[in-house]
């Protein structure tokens, strides 16, 4: 019906024009999505390579695999993720709204436990920025952030010494968050203990779902042989479920370990960031 | 003995068939409307107790100032008494779907970060204030406030955005309708042109 309306119209010149300016105006739209979509207001961050992502180029390759070692085994005693970043430009955003979107988008830290810390530092605009994880705030407040740049990081990075003002960054970050041995295994074990892991209940209810499912069909098949009688046709059959072993117990889909000094291999496990940590120039 | 086994078979397969349309509606947006209000009442939370970290701040930075610039009273009181002003706006319990009392709150909030932008602009006349251990500890928490304040607020403002589209665009149009007709659009932060005015110092001087 639609075809043949359009092929009357088609026979007239005037209705020719509108269906010219129809794909017209489809043009128009799909231009406007396209840009749109280009012109997004968040800025471009850079890919994250691992542990340490020198988009800048400050460090070498033998400085970074010295710091990046430094931070998998503190990830292996804490789990708290460290990421180094140091970027060519922060494309005229405050270090403050570039670190929280770039540390929202790269997710350090553990999912849950918002371990995470991002160190970036943007030579070119003289600035660095230590960006807390959610709940590394009481331990890495503000002042003690603060207190690593002014100390540690900011004198060397005046000298020009971007690798050895990141290497004592690093170190004092370290300290900071293993300073306690007894908070520090406390946030190692984290809220994600079996405990209180809101999915546990999931799994108990499936579990029992799947188990009173088996007891049904059991007790169905008991009747139908009883009912069938010894010299029946006897109906056996049943459903045979074996519920398989979930495996997100650990969560997270973080990768730890050795092989991650090349980049890749590494990724953040999904931490939040909500603004904490402090912002120093030079 | 076939009512016995259709009896037996209809009634779980009846609880399975629940379990599934819950599963299946859940999956076409029946609970989106409460989870996005959740969600922006969550933020909300955040902002209002990010805002309160900065209240519990000015007391100490109030006494820590004081002791060294007697003579700059005027920009002190202005700081506690617009603190005080914050603390005794009262937040009704509509103040989400109110925007008169949000806009009340916010000019509260303002008044507050101007004064303690005042105050902080005056300190760096003073060096002895300025290089105090106590002083630079309270500025960079102040700092890190005002940072939280913000990303806490831009968190509750794309919430409420989310919620807002959710009630008023089509598939949770129609939700709204038949299950949640009590939904109201929230209030957002308008930022007065004021308020974009407010002195930003910036703390990360050394």
């Amino acid at each position: 019906m639609l075809g043949a309306s359009n092929a009357a119209r088609f026979s007239t010149p005037r209705s020719e024009v509108q269906t010219l300016l129809r794909f017209f105006a489809f043009f128009l739209a799909f231009i406007c999505v396209v840009i749109g979509g280009v012109a997004k207001a968040d800025p471009a961050y850079p890919e994250l390579q691992g542990r340490i992502t020198d988009e800048a180029g400050l460090l070498t390759p033998a400085e970074k695999t010295d710091i990046a070692a430094d931070l998998a085994s503190l990830e292996q005693t804490s789990t708290d993720q460290i990421a180094v970043v140091t970027v060519k430009s922060l494309q005229g955003y405050s270090i403050e709204d570039y670190g929280i979107g770039l540390a929202r988008k790269w997710g350090i830290g553990q999912k849950g436990k918002d371990n995470g810390i991002l160190l970036i530092v943007a030579p070119n605009d003289r600035k660095v920025r230590i960006e807390v994880g959610r709940r590394l705030e009481p331990f890495m407040t503000d002042t003690m952030s603060a207190l690593i740049i002014q100390n540690a990081i900011l004198p060397k990075f005046r000298r020009g010494d971007y690798a050895g003002g990141i290497k004592d960054g690093v170190r004092d970050i370290k300290t900071v968050l293993l300073g306690d041995a007894e908070a520090v295994k406390r946030r190692a074990g984290g809220p994600r203990t079996p405990e209180n892991d809101p999915t546990v209940i999931i799994h108990i209810i499936l579990f029992l779902l799947i188990f009173a499912f088996i007891i049904w069909i059991n007790y169905r098949n008991a009747q139908a042989m009883r009912a069938g009688g010894p010299g029946g046709p006897r109906r056996r059959g049943g459903v045979v479920v074996i519920p398989g072993g979930s495996s997100d117990w650990g969560g997270g889909g973080w990768s730890s370990g050795s092989s991650d000094s090349g980049g890749g291999g590494w990724s953040g496990g999904g931490g939040d960031f909500g603004g904490g940590g402090a912002s120093g120039s030079w | 003995m076939i009512a016995t086994t259709s009896k037996l078979f209809v009634r779980p397969m009846m609880f399975l068939a629940a379990i599934a349309a819950a599963l299946s509606l859940a999956g076409c947006g029946v609970n989106t409307i409460p989870t996005r209000e959740q969600q922006a009442k969550a933020a909300w939370s955040e902002v209002l107790n990010q805002y309160k970290r900065r209240s519990d701040l000015i007391p100490n930075l109030v006494e820590t100032v004081k002791g060294f610039a007697d003579q700059e009273k005027s920009v002190l009181t202005e700081v506690t008494k617009a603190r005080e002003q914050t603390t005794n706006v009262q937040l009704p319990a509509d103040i989400l779907t109110n925007p008169d009392a949000m806009k009340k709150f916010q000019d509260a909030q303002a008044t507050l970060s101007g004064a303690l932008g005042r105050l902080m602009a005056v300190v760096e006349r003073y060096p002895d204030i300025k290089s105090g251990q106590n002083f630079l500890a309270l500025q960079s928490e102040l700092a890190g406030t005002e940072n939280r304040i913000a990303i806490a607020r831009r968190d509750y403002i794309s919430a409420v955005q989310a919620y807002n589209t959710e009630i008023n665009t089509f598939p949770g149009r129609l939700w709204k309708m038949a299950l949640y007709p009590q939904a109201k659009d929230m209030a957002t932060f308008d930022i007065s042109p004021e308020e974009q005015k407010v002195p930003k110092v910036d703390f990360s001087k050394p």
